[in-house]
């Protein structure tokens, strides 16, 4: 390499450092960081139900042909009340939702059912959340999008919001 | 009334600020400008000085009427931490950074005498601009004296992990650190406008860097310990964003007091230099730039503010990038220095840059990393811990090994390096090395261990043979330096391989072990200080017939709402004991508990290595004390 242009490395890289940084100053990061599970089966878990009656959640029963919504919720979370009523305009939509309780005790999501609606199809308890990782997520309220082969097709973190309604049901048809 | 007198001050400091780089421009025509110059830069450091202390004078009054209180500070809060929350938020560090930076300069304006007077007066206008860039930053975006109407009935508080004494001296400490290297910009840029690059500058810039170089290292030190028993984790350094943003100033900083010694002794590296003197504080501006904008997820993300990171990015862009550009389409011009033997004083201490610049830029890469990915592939990732040790450490070693010889070289050749002088460390360093055998630990940490053993015993050697009474401060200096860099290794390394840790959840009455430490969980009691409240857990430790009492506490701020750890540490002469309460599970308490062997040599190193670099500086400033009088006195 000839001197000037050594001469003028130290400003290339520089001017590196200003591109990089501009960008990031431009472009607002997105803090949720996204499972690397999607576009992938779901791995092995099984959730027995949580109450008398209702069907739990298994991993190996998710190949049935059917798509889903797997939301995970928690009585003793609050963003979970603030999402309930997204989960039953859902379920009035025709999704068929199925749910993780992490953490949870039976009588206090009976409870919570009773006072904020009752949208799922199934209710697995996941005592220790073996689940919830299992699913790569990384808190509560979630919801997955899986389809008809078991494989995890979307991720929703945080409450679903009513602005978040039709994201959620493009990707549903998608699925259909 | 104060605001407004802080306000007016900081106008009436921008525009001298323009009057002395016009000055500057104008200088060519002007005869005796320093005379000028000097009266125009003090005003400026003395206006600024009291726009600081208006700021100081309003959080002591906790005035509530001015916006940057009412956030940033309460009136319950003990006097030392609203003395103390004036620099806890942004524009109030960018208040002090103004401050530092006008009164560096004002200093500069009156005791340089070395320069050429064109190369002083084209320093002192790149000092100008500086100030002024930063000063219209302060007034046009971040006005710390702005008023609220109406004023609101309480403040918000400061940040409790900030209420601690430790807060009171390490941001000002760092400040002065950064900002003295200024200087050493506005002198490169200075000698690269009139190619005055020789001895005489580098004679010059040395004080500057060795000041700002010590209060950096002991703003450091500070920063260190205060996460370590602050945040309760445990750890003194954690590769956080902002810890490098300071690392990577004084790792500049370091790099260039060695290749100053060289410039100034022999007239060589002159390029190099000077190009260093421009990272170094372009690291600092960088830094500034980080936290200010938020762009990296930092646990310091105290003042984050996109507007901000724009405005610190335009002033980055201007001053570094002008400075890029002077320095390559003047530095052909300059004359080249005189050669050098690869085996010699001047081969070692290009090692020495050589190794630093690599650190360096490791550390810059690995804190960019992340951005720069994403930027070009989408990817979102982390850099961590294990990168940083992974690359650091063999360098560190190398640079160690490497102060075992450097220092005992001759300037310019040494043909036959007496390399029997280093047998004694070196067999300390293999002993030391076999030892480590007799406990697991990573092949790093052995090594660390090993040459942290035979540094100690060969940064004295530069001692040997001279009558210590007569051997130059300077000499002291550096011998204290590096042995201090010893301790420091050996500190590292001993906390990443002999440290225990343990982790319970114990009921009162229980007892848990850890290292060679028995310690009995007594109970706990609510305790309530002047702003918080808290649980109290009382342990007893015992280990052979010592038995000593820890008290953790978790505290709870009200305003703003948060709960901090409060650790309990007893120092040992041969580690400490750390220990915080966490939640309660039920009737049983979580309990964490280290014993961490020579931990303690980590900051003791690190206050070694800046008394070092104190004690040359009081050497360097006599022995040119010296020099200049006789010269003064022929001129008067």
């Amino acid at each position: 390499m000839n001197r000037k242009l050594w001469l003028a490395l130290p400003l290339i890289l520089f001017a590196g450092f200003v591109l990089a940084v501009g960008w990031r100053l431009s472009t607002p990061p997105d803090p949720t960081v996204k499972s690397r599970l999607v576009g992938q089966a779901v791995p092995a878990f099984a959730a027995a139900p949580l109450l008398p009656g209702r069907q739990g959640l298994a991993s190996s029963t998710l190949a049935d042909g059917k798509p889903r919504l797997i939301n995970l919720f928690a009585s003793w979370c609050g963003p979970c009340i603030a999402e309930a009523p997204a989960l039953l305009e859902l379920k009035r939509r025709g999704v068929t939702i199925e749910a993780l309780a992490i953490r949870d005790k039976p009588a206090d999501v009976v409870k919570f059912l009773r006072d904020h609606g009752d949208p799922f199809a199934a209710i697995g308890s996941d005592p220790v959340g073996a689940a919830q990782i299992a699913l790569g997520s990384a808190g509560v309220p979630e919801s997955f999008l899986i389809d008809g082969r078991g494989i995890i097709r979307h991720q929703h973190i945080g409450p679903i919001m009513p602005q978040d309604l039709a994201t959620i049901m493009t990707e549903w048809d998608k699925l259909r | 009334m104060i605001a407004e007198l802080g306000l007016a001050a900081l106008w009436l400091a921008a525009a001298l600020a323009l009057l002395q780089f016009g000055l500057a421009l104008a200088g060519a025509r002007v005869a005796d400008l320093p005379r000028m110059v000097a009266p125009v830069a003090v005003a400026q450091g003395a206006l600024t000085l009291l726009a600081f202390g208006c700021l100081i004078a309003l959080f002591l009054r906790t005035d509530l009427s001015v916006a940057l209180v009412a956030t940033n500070s309460h009136s319950d809060k003990p006097w030392i931490y609203r003395f103390s929350g004036t620099w806890g938020n942004h524009e109030g560090s960018m208040l002090l950074w103004v401050t530092v930076l006008a009164a560096a300069g004002a200093l500069l304006a009156l005791v340089e005498r070395r320069l050429s007077p064109a190369t002083l007066r084209a320093t002192l206008g790149a000092q100008a601009l500086l100030a002024l860039g930063f000063l219209s930053f302060l007034l046009l975006a971040s006005n710390p004296f702005a008023r609220l109407n109406p004023a609101p009935p309480q403040g918000e508080g400061l940040n409790p992990l900030l209420q601690d004494p430790g807060l009171a001296f390490h941001p000002p400490t760092l400040y002065l650190g950064y900002v003295g290297l200024s200087v050493a910009f506005s002198l490169a840029v200075g000698a690269l406008v009139t190619r005055e690059v020789g001895p005489a500058l580098a004679r010059a810039m040395r004080p500057w860097v060795l000041g700002a170089w010590v209060l950096l290292t002991a703003g450091i030190v500070a920063g260190s310990y205060w996460a370590y028993y602050e945040l309760g984790w445990g750890g003194w350094w954690f590769w956080d964003p902002v810890e490098n943003a300071s690392l990577m100033p004084w790792l500049a900083a370091t790099a260039l007091i060695h290749s100053l010694n060289v410039l100034a002794a022999r007239g060589s590296l002159r390029a190099w230099t000077i190009m260093l003197a421009v990272v170094a504080f372009s690291m600092s501006m960088i830094g500034t730039f980080l936290v200010r904008s938020g762009i990296l997820t930092s646990v310091h993300s105290f003042a984050v503010d996109p507007t901000r990171g724009a405005w610190v990015l335009a002033l980055l862009i201007f001053y570094t990038g002008g400075a890029l550009l002077l320095f390559a389409l003047r530095i052909g011009s300059v004359r080249e220095g005189a050669r050098f033997d690869p085996v010699s004083r001047e081969g070692a201490l290009v090692a020495n840059n050589l190794l630093l610049s690599v650190i360096l830029g490791t550390v810059f890469v690995g804190t960019l990393y992340p951005v720069a990915a994403e930027a070009l592939t989408g990817e979102k990732l982390s850099v961590g811990p294990p990168y940083f040790n992974l690359v650091t450490g063999p360098l560190v070693l190398a640079l160690a090994a490497l102060l075992f010889i450097g220092p005992l070289l001759r300037w310019r050749r040494d043909n036959r390096p007496n390399l029997r002088r280093i047998a004694l460390p070196t067999i300390i360093t293999v002993a030391v090395f076999a030892l480590t055998f007799l406990e697991p630990m990573s092949v790093l940490a052995r090594l660390g261990l090993a040459f942290a053993a035979g540094l100690a015993v060969a940064s004295l050697l530069p001692l040997a043979g001279r009558n210590l009474l007569r051997t130059p401060l300077t000499v002291w200096g550096m011998v204290i330096s590096h042995f201090g860099i010893a301790l420091a290794m050996a500190g590292a390394a001993a906390d990443s391989a002999l440290t225990r840790e343990t982790l319970v959840a114990a009921r009162p009455g229980e007892t848990a072990v850890v290292g060679p430490w028995t310690i009995r969980f007594i109970g706990v009691d609510p305790v309530a200080g002047p702003n918080w409240t808290a649980v109290e857990g009382h342990l007893l430790a015992t280990r052979g017939d010592v038995t000593l009492r820890l008290d953790p506490q978790s505290r709870y701020f009200s305003a703003p709402p948060t709960t901090t750890n409060e650790a309990a540490i007893v120092t040992r002469l041969d580690g400490q004991l750390y220990t915080v309460i966490g939640h309660r599970e039920g009737d049983r308490w979580q309990l964490r508990l280290w014993w961490k062997p020579l931990v303690t040599l980590i900051w003791l190193g690190g206050l070694l290595i800046a008394l070092g670099g104190l004690i040359a500086l009081v050497g360097r400033l006599r022995r040119e004390g010296k020099r200049v009088r006789p010269l003064v006195e022929a001129q008067g």
